[in-house]
């Protein structure tokens, strides 16, 4: 150190100490906004901490952010954060304290993952915001562990200003893409990946993860993104699911044309879309309750809705506005989504480095470490009994466990209102439909009778089952009937097989409904629960891949020798209501002795 | 109730800035080397951490940014190499139409567009540049636009609260607002003092920013004070060659403003024009200057001189192999053909004046007929 820089340091020592004496004065002088505004910044900022977590591998190799959002211990992170570390993962909470996590779901093409620490039913957590009503220009936070520097597990706070919103950011390899995601100043690093991004008050609106880096390496650039919160949230069901969850396509693409306006430039006849009436050369104005104007705010909304989801479209042909109800496809075959996820189709890649660019000098790729006390040995250690019993492996999920959890909770708040299980013999109903006829139903395992003064019809379940549509026009009611009864008669367990989707909306419901997927025989069907009631609202057949199911949505239960059974059916196919049937009178036949 | 700098005019520094030097950028330790000035530093410090900016900390500035963002344009032209982005930023400086942009290679194109804030596109036409500055003004053929005006333009202070927008990374495609990033003015300076770090025409002063203003696609757009207030061009990106770091600067507008009204105003160096082709009977061919071209492979080679014939009216100004002609007669030649063009323009009796590139310096220099 030379003279001047010795002069330097001395000077700056005064002004730290000369600053120091005058704190307390200027204190006396800060108006009492600015106290008070730095006080709820403070306040935020403390409240916002305690749900952030750090993640660790087992070896100690890998890492990153992630935030908690239930009490009971689920959490928020990156697919590609959680990928390396594997199902068995572990979390630092600002506490000091280390818990054991395991995966729960996993959003691969949103790079989203949802694990859940164990150990506590009172964990901190983060209180969820409305990531739609964000601007550009509001003020924001980052929390987490960039560059893994939580060795105490005490994150990183960085504030910054949302620089934009709905930003859509093209997949990097195949998967990762980012769609109407936040853009944010406040620095998002390496290691950052799957922390929260919190409005200034502290609520939580997105999940960092991604960045535009360029040529000065592998640091943030004033450039972040993260996932919004409500597309999060659109997806929670699905993850919670266990399921390996795919994003939506509409089975048709676009363009934004000369003039400015989104157009439907190819579309295949397979999709729900084409069977809604959307043709080649349609413009699309509206779509999931957003108005349409380029096609990267198209690529948003088909981004945060899951796969299967019904959304509201709106397109004009010849000056004239067509609306519908449009039911989203899957971006991969099932297939496909599993083999990416593998990794053996592609690599994922290092978090938030854009394809294509020459590769960071040696310095920048090293992946920063953990601390000495979880470094691993190398040996791979085997997954913890107390983590084991919530970890249950099976292809296609990415974690079993989860999934069984849900699919008994809805049956089993189903079942409460009544349980028609070994009631396998012959259910009678009588009533009335809205073309005024009245009508005699027999359903039992053997055959789906429906006589009315309109005509017979029937079901013979030794025949297949998918050319028997009866009556004609409903789409399948009976065969969508003689679901319902064997499934009611013979339980999930025993019926066929019975996986929960995770929650989706449906028309005429306020919030969202959960979903068991059930198949028997070659028949898929959806069923839709109500969370709050358990009741069983609507019930999708379908009779084969790519057509219209029947929709029978049950609504006035009644009471029934104790039993809750529906009393009004509507029944839709395709665009057409069939049929509303009311129900005057039930018999259910005694339960028959339960097999040993 | 609000504290403002202005309760200490002999500290304020931007309304008439003292010639500044290197020592500025680095910030306010270097200040109080006069020891006398200790305590006013100490206010400085003291202020900065109470600045008004704190009152406002926790209010959005999503109101201000509203106002700011229609006046935001998004430009496409040459580029698309790797290194190269075919984009930039720009901001509107007239109710018809005219933009103000960094002059570059972005420009340097037949087919230049502009985008603006409500997705409308337009064939942007460079009415003329100043080679010096190294900005340019577009015009698009539209009218009732919301707009900045140069003359109103603030000088910031020390310590100013800043927001910059600027479509960098070209994030924002159609109608998408372009983005914003927040920071403080840090520091006016003189890239003079670094001459030979930065390979930069622009001498005057410009602001140095504590935020990462100057990426991929942000030159050309805009910096603002808190209340959205015109305060600078953001500048392209600067990369100090000895220390691989990256500037974040702004040049003030109001360095800029009599230039840009000169270009408005038709008075400065217009872009050749393939329109208002003139045919002397004896006119200027390289040939006749001394000057060898470097082949002409691309669809837009650059005009570097690749040799200079001995005793030609090239080598009597001073011209060398490796020199880039920027302007010819006045006119920007972007391409050896360009060049071609203009100097066939001229009548040999009478001088043409070129201007060259060298070693990140132009030199102005006249050729006189043998």
């Amino acid at each position: 150190m030379n003279r001047a820089d010795c002069r330097a340091c001395v000077l700056a020592c005064q002004i730290m100490i000369v600053h120091c004496n005058w704190l307390p004065d200027v204190q006396a002088d800060v108006p009492a906004p600015v106290l008070q505004a730095e006080a709820e910044r403070a306040a935020a900022i403390a409240l916002a901490v305690q749900p952030s977590i750090s993640i660790y591998g087992l070896q100690g190799k890998d890492g990153g952010s992630g935030v908690i959002v239930s009490n009971d211990g689920y959490a928020l992170s990156n697919f590609h954060v959680t990928k390396p570390v594997g199902e068995h993962l572990h979390c630092g909470l600002p506490d000091g304290r280390l818990y054991d996590a395991v995966i729960v779901g996993l959003d691969p093409t949103g790079d989203v993952a949802l694990i859940k620490l164990l150990g506590r039913d009172n964990f901190p957590a983060a209180e969820l915001g409305d990531s739609d009503q964000v601007r550009i220009g509001d003020w924001c936070f980052t929390v987490g562990n960039p560059f893994l520097l939580g060795t105490d597990f005490q994150p990183s706070v960085s504030f910054g200003l949302v620089s934009g919103t709905h930003r859509y950011q093209y997949p990097s390899g195949t998967l990762l893409e980012y769609a109407d995601c936040i853009q944010t100043d406040a620095a998002i690093n390496p290691g950052n990946s799957g922390g929260p991004l919190f409005e200034a008050r502290g609520r939580l609106i997105g999940i960092n993860g991604r960045g535009s880096f360029e040529k000065r390496g592998r640091v943030n650039v004033g450039v972040g993104y993260a996932i919004s919160i409500n597309q999060i949230k659109n997806f929670m069901g699905y993850l919670k699911s266990g399921r390996i969850v795919d994003h939506a396509s509409l089975g048709a693409s676009v363009t934004t044309d000369e003039e400015g306006r989104v157009v439907v430039t190819n579309i295949l006849r397979s999709s729900d879309a084409y069977r809604r009436g959307l043709r080649y050369g349609d413009q699309i104005v509206r779509f999931g309750g957003r108005s349409i104007r380029s096609a990267n705010a198209f690529k948003n909304v088909l981004g945060i809705f899951p796969k299967e989801w019904r959304v509201p479209l709106s397109y004009v042909r010849d000056g004239q506005q067509f609306d519908c109800l449009v039911r989203l496809a899957g971006v991969h075959a099932h297939e496909e989504l599993l083999s990416k996820v593998q990794g053996i189709g592609i690599q994922v890649p290092p978090p938030d480095r854009p394809p294509g660019l020459p590769d960071q000098p040696e310095e920048d790729q090293r992946k920063p470490r953990i601390p000495g006390h979880l470094n691993g040995t190398g040996e791979k250690k085997s997954m913890s009994e107390s983590v084991a019993e919530f970890f249950e492996k099976k292809r296609g999920y990415a974690n079993y466990y989860f999934n069984r959890l849900h699919r008994d909770r809805v049956w089993n708040a189903f079942a409460r209102h009544g349980d028609l299980k070994n009631r396998t013999g012959t259910w009678g109903m009588t009533g009335e439909m809205t073309d005024g006829s009245t009508f005699e139903l027999q359903l039992s395992e053997e055959a789906a009778i429906l006589d009315s003064s309109a005509g017979r019809s029937s079901l013979d379940p030794s025949r297949p089952l998918h050319l028997q549509l009866q009556p004609l026009g409903s789409g399948g009611l009976l065969l969508a009937l003689q679901q319902w009864h064997g499934m009611l008669a013979s339980g999930p367990v025993q019926f066929g097989e019975v996986y929960y989707l995770g929650t989706a909306p449906v028309v005429g419901h306020a919030g969202l409904l959960d979903v068991l997927v059930i198949t028997h025989d070659v028949i898929e069907s959806r069923w839709y629960f109500d969370p709050n009631s358990g009741h069983l609202v609507l019930l999708e057949m379908f009779p084969d891949r790519d057509v219209d199911p029947c929709e029978v949505y049950f609504s006035e239960y009644k009471d029934v020798d104790g039993i809750m059974v529906p009393h009004r059916w509507k029944v839709q196919h395709g665009d057409e209501v069939f049929r509303i049937i009311t129900i005057d009178d039930v018999t259910l036949p005694e339960p028959t002795e339960n097999p040993a | 109730m609000t504290y403002s700098f202005r309760h200490f005019p002999e500290i304020t520094c931007s309304s008439s800035p003292p010639p500044l030097g290197e020592d500025e950028v680095r910030g306010l330790e270097n200040r109080q080397a006069i020891p006398g000035k200790l305590p006013r530093l100490v206010l400085v410090v003291i202020l900065l951490m109470i600045s008004p900016d704190s009152v406002l900390a926790e209010s959005s500035f999503a109101d201000v940014i509203i106002d700011v963002q229609p006046k935001i344009a998004k430009i496409y032209g040459a580029g698309g190499l790797r290194g190269l982005e075919a984009y930039q930023s720009g901001f509107l400086i007239s109710s018809n139409g005219h933009i103000l942009t960094v002059w570059s290679y972005v420009l340097d194109s037949d087919d230049v567009t502009v985008t603006l804030a409500d997705g409308r596109r337009f064939q942007g036409d460079v009415l003329g540049t100043d080679p010096h500055l190294e900005i340019a003004v577009l015009k698009i053929e539209a009218d009732e636009l919301p707009h900045f005006d140069v003359e109103d333009a603030v000088d910031l202070p020390w310590g100013a609260r800043i927001l910059a927008f600027s479509n960098l990374f070209g994030i924002a495609v159609g109608d998408e607002q372009a983005s914003v990033l927040h920071g403080t003015m840090a520091g006016l300076t003189r890239l003079s003092a670094r001459q030979g770090a930065f390979a930069v025409r622009y001498q005057g002063p410009v602001y140095v920013l504590d935020a990462i203003t100057n990426n991929p696609g942000a030159a050309g757009g805009v910096l603002t004070d808190r209340q959205g207030r015109l305060a600078g061009l953001l500048g392209k990106e600067l990369r100090d060659a000895r220390t691989n770091t990256w500037l974040n600067y702004a040049l003030p507008v109001t360095e800029l403003s009599s230039a840009v009204q000169d270009i408005v105003a038709g008075k400065m160096r217009p872009r050749t024009s393939p329109n208002t082709v003139i045919h002397p009977e004896e006119p200027w061919s390289l040939n006749e200057m001394g000057i060898v071209l470097v082949p002409n492979v691309l669809d837009k080679t650059p005009p570097f001189i690749e040799r200079v014939i001995p005793q030609s009216p090239a080598a009597r100004a001073g011209l060398k192999p490796d020199d880039l002609v920027v302007y010819a007669a006045d006119h920007v030649v972007p391409s050896l053909t360009s060049l071609v063009d203009q100097v066939r323009q001229i009548e040999r009796d009478l001088a043409i004046r070129l201007m060259v590139l060298r070693d990140g310096e132009l030199l102005e220099v006249e050729l006189i007929s043998n």
